[in-house]
């Protein structure tokens, strides 16, 4: 897929320390890129070319795009909350060059029409998106769906996301049939019996504030119903959001045992708890999986460090203003997280010492596309050029005007965060830049930049086809 | 959230006095009443008693009392709230709550405006936040919120300049019933230091309940609460209360006052409890269960009763019963806290009015 047009195309990313996970790359090189792929990774690679087909990456680490599993793009349906454009503009500004967006829209993303609409609206996004598709007609949880045709058409796995299938049985024919194509099924673990009307975890705070609680064993219970039926189907099943210590303990003991499971972890489940709902009811700290407590956050980040959990996966949520804006008991669940997810990353996990870059950026790559099986998450001669270049010690501060989501539903509103996305490229083209110097970027330099960085394409939604 | 408008209390509200008192009365609990300079609480809203500390707490009883005092007189109403526009906004329904409350703005000049809104608009029509506005573009001063949704007066706070009373919001707090339950037990005793309260029924979804624990235990209280396991969150462990699941073993503990919850018929039909009969037998206090309270013990009742459920007419009506006195007390605390809060001239003599 060959791309020049109206994005600049960049021919070498110069300088930058390259971190690869899937090839143990890890060290200052440049990338050179012809034709939209990757054509090689060395030092001095890109000496002599002209500069401004060159992106001048010393400081930065220069790493593949970042793949996100689960976010809500709410398109069809919701176009004011947001759309796969701008989605997916939020994502690039984030880093994320392939985003794989959930079936609950208006209609549900249930059939191959649905699903053809949404492929045919992301050829107009700045990165990529990979729809999927539901698991039951209309998400309702009575019918399969035509999970064959939707595979046909491009969906990439297969949830009911957030009306998890209550019928067991239901759930088992959808897993056998679904291996017949070798897809994922992706479960939203939760058990309505036990959370149906809560609005927050079940615990000390929850008891405080009179709030309805969503217990930990809701989800939990869910987990260990889905892992036996894995088991059973031999279906490759993935649990969304995982929140809870004992959800983490449930994957590992499965994945001991030779289960096919994954599983995906939110930025903010790695960093926010339920106390903080105590301070003043805030409806943008209302979310499904409720933020749980400090135990389960210590169990979450060491369950990344040690693999059980496979990735990390925004469940970037758009909601409108009104939605938000009220009562915590009648707010929506959701909050955004694509442009916020590095820096809350690098807070949870690298401000503490758990982590190194190579292995965040891991989470966020190569380990996130394995999941669905994904061509994405790599830096190596052939792949798709689909890298992002960030300052690892840069800060910006999070506000409504430097979100570019059309909603600005997110907990870190005031955050001060740590990582800042430089460049964006899918496909070998600028899709997001951005030199200014951020908060006080302690490594900032007068690094000179070519021309291509004061291009007027970047950071605003472009309106030219990619491809 | 943007501020639309900004009231200039200084202007309106001069500092405020304890209220006057006529020549031979008692000094209003002197001994327990650290004076904050101005006469002032610390909080600028009544959202709940949590986090109150206990200069506020002690402040408002003692000034309470005072007001106790004027409700006696031939003319019961006194001037400070005068100009003061106060906006009962009532979501629920309720009858003791809102009547106390707008008596109390009378008792003190406020000008009063009610709206009530029937339980189906809070999910549908227009939003709190837009008819909150539109009171506020009324030019009101005060809003008295009854909701729900726990957590709706903070919203009112994040959202609007007014002063916010919480008049109840869900299975929260009710701050103002918290208090006028502790006013009455300090009136009985002036100190709640080491004083054992038991509350009995269904904490988990009372607001009551969650008010009383964080005041009483601000004052030094000891508190207790029993119930059947569903209805008691096992976690109120953790913040400094006694949890019982039988009646007997949490009167063993000895008890100096007893707040006796209403017990709401629906949680039979949602599997809390299999019957009200079934409550009753293991959790009604009669008349020898309270027997077995302190000598000298209070019994309470937030009300509205349910008669021979919770509780038999025996106890409610007997001699330790100080259910009406809580209502009565329910008038001085609210026109306390609203004097305490909105400020105004202090009550002026008996001729004055």
């Amino acid at each position: 897929m060959s791309v020049q047009g109206a994005r600049p195309g960049v021919r070498a990313i110069v300088g930058g320390r390259v971190i690869d996970p899937a090839s143990g790359h890890d060290g200052v090189a440049d990338v050179l890129i012809a034709d939209g792929c990757v054509e090689r990774v060395g030092r001095g690679a890109g000496a002599g070319l002209p500069d401004d087909t060159v992106v001048h990456a010393e400081g930065l680490i220069v790493a593949p795009g970042f793949v996100d599993l689960h976010v809500h793009l709410r398109e069809p349906g919701r176009e004011d909350e947001e759309t796969v454009e701008t989605g997916s503009a939020a994502g690039v500004r984030g880093g994320f060059t392939t985003v794989c967006c959930m079936p609950n829209t208006e209609p549900a993303i249930a059939d191959q029409e649905t699903v053809r609409f949404v492929v045919d609206r992301a050829r107009a996004a700045l990165g990529k998106v990979h729809p999927i598709g539901a698991i039951t007609k209309d998400r309702k949880g009575e019918a399969l769906a035509e999970i064959a045709e939707m595979v046909s058409a491009g969906a990439v796995a297969f949830s009911d996301d957030g009306a998890p299938v209550a019928n067991a049985g239901l759930l088992r024919r959808a897993m056998e049939y679904a291996r017949m194509f070798d897809v994922t099924l992706v479960s939203h673990a939760e058990t309505p019996d036990l959370s149906r009307d809560g609005v927050m975890h079940e615990g000390v705070v929850s008891a405080k504030l009179g709030l309805r609680g969503m217990p930990a064993i809701s989800e939990e219970i869910c987990v260990a119903r889905d892992i036996a039926l894995s088991r059973l189907t031999g279906c490759h099943l993935h649990i969304a959001h995982v929140s809870t210590a004992d959800s983490v303990g449930l994957v590992r003991a499965a994945k001991g045992d030779g289960v096919r499971v994954t599983a995906e972890v939110t930025p903010h489940h790695l960093i926010l708890t339920d106390d903080l709902i105590a301070r003043d009811f805030d409806p943008l700290l209302k979310v499904n999986p409720p933020l749980r407590t400090q135990r389960d956050v210590d169990a979450l980040r060491q369950g990344l460090l040690d693999g059980t959990i496979d990735c990390i996966a925004t469940d970037h949520a758009p909601h409108a203003e009104q939605e938000k804006d009220g009562e915590f008991d009648l707010a929506s669940f959701g909050m955004t997280g694509l442009e916020t997810a590095l820096g809350v990353c690098h807070r949870a996990l690298i401000e503490t010492g758990l982590l190194d870059w190579p292995l965040l950026v891991d989470c966020m790559t190569r380990r996130a596309a394995a999941v669905f099986g994904l061509k994405a998450g790599r830096i190596e001669p052939g792949a798709d050029a689909d890298i992002v270049c960030f300052d690892p010690n840069g800060q910006w501060q999070v506000t409504v005007q430097t979100l570019a989501s059309k909603s600005k539903n997110s907990p870190f509103l005031g955050w001060t965060l740590t990582g800042v996305i430089r460049a964006t490229l899918v496909d070998g083209c600028m899709v997001y830049q951005d030199w200014s110097a951020g908060v006080s970027s302690p490594s900032e330099s007068d690094r000179t930049r070519s021309s291509i960085h004061r291009s007027p394409v970047a950071k605003s939604v472009g309106s030219s086809p990619r491809r | 959230m943007s501020k639309t408008k900004t009231i200039d209390r200084a202007a309106s509200s001069p500092p405020a006095n304890p209220p006057a008192r006529t020549a031979g009365e008692q000094p209003v609990a002197a001994q327990t009443v650290t004076p904050t300079g101005d006469g002032r609480l610390r909080i600028r809203h009544l959202l709940g008693l949590e986090g109150v500390c206990r200069e506020d707490i002690e402040r408002i009883l003692a000034t309470a009392e005072s007001f106790k005092e004027v409700l006696d007189r031939p003319i019961k109403k006194v001037p400070p709230l005068r100009g003061q526009t106060i906006v009962n906004l009532f979501y629920e329904p309720s009858t003791r709550t809102r009547i106390s409350f707008e008596l109390a703005e009378k008792r003190l000049s406020a000008d009063v405006v009610n709206f009530t809104a029937s339980a189906s608009s809070v999910q549908k029509g227009e939003s709190l936040r837009d008819t909150v506005k539109n009171i506020l573009a009324m030019k009101t001063d005060v809003i008295v919120i009854r909701h729900p949704c726990p957590g709706a007066p903070h919203f009112l706070t994040r959202a609007t300049d007014a002063i916010v009373l919480n008049a109840g919001d869900g299975a929260h707090e009710h701050p103002t019933q918290g208090l006028l339950d502790i006013y009455t037990i300090w009136e009985r005793w002036r100190d709640l230091q080491g004083k054992r309260v038991l509350i009995v029924g269904d904490v988990a979804h009372s607001r009551v309940a969650r008010s009383n624990i964080w005041g009483l235990l601000t004052m030094g209280a000891e508190v207790s609460i029993c119930g059947p396991a569903t209805l008691i969150p096992k976690s109120f462990a953790e913040i400094g209360v006694e949890v019982y699941t039988d009646i007997d073993k949490a009167l063993d503990r000895g008890v100096d006052a007893i707040n006796v919850l209403r017990i709401q018929r629906e949680r039979q039909s949602s599997s809390f409890l299999p019957s009200l009969r079934e409550y009753s037998r293991l959790f009604g206090i009669d008349a020898d269960r309270a027997r077995r309270l302190r000598p000298g013990a209070l019994v309470m009742h937030p009300g509205p009763m349910n008669r021979g459920v919770e509780i038999t007419s025996e106890v409610a009506d007997g001699p330790a019963s100080v259910i009406l006195d809580q209502v009565t007390n329910g008038l001085a605390v609210r026109m306390a806290v609203l004097y305490l809060l909105c400020g105004g001239q202090a009550p002026a003599s008996r001729e004055g009015e």
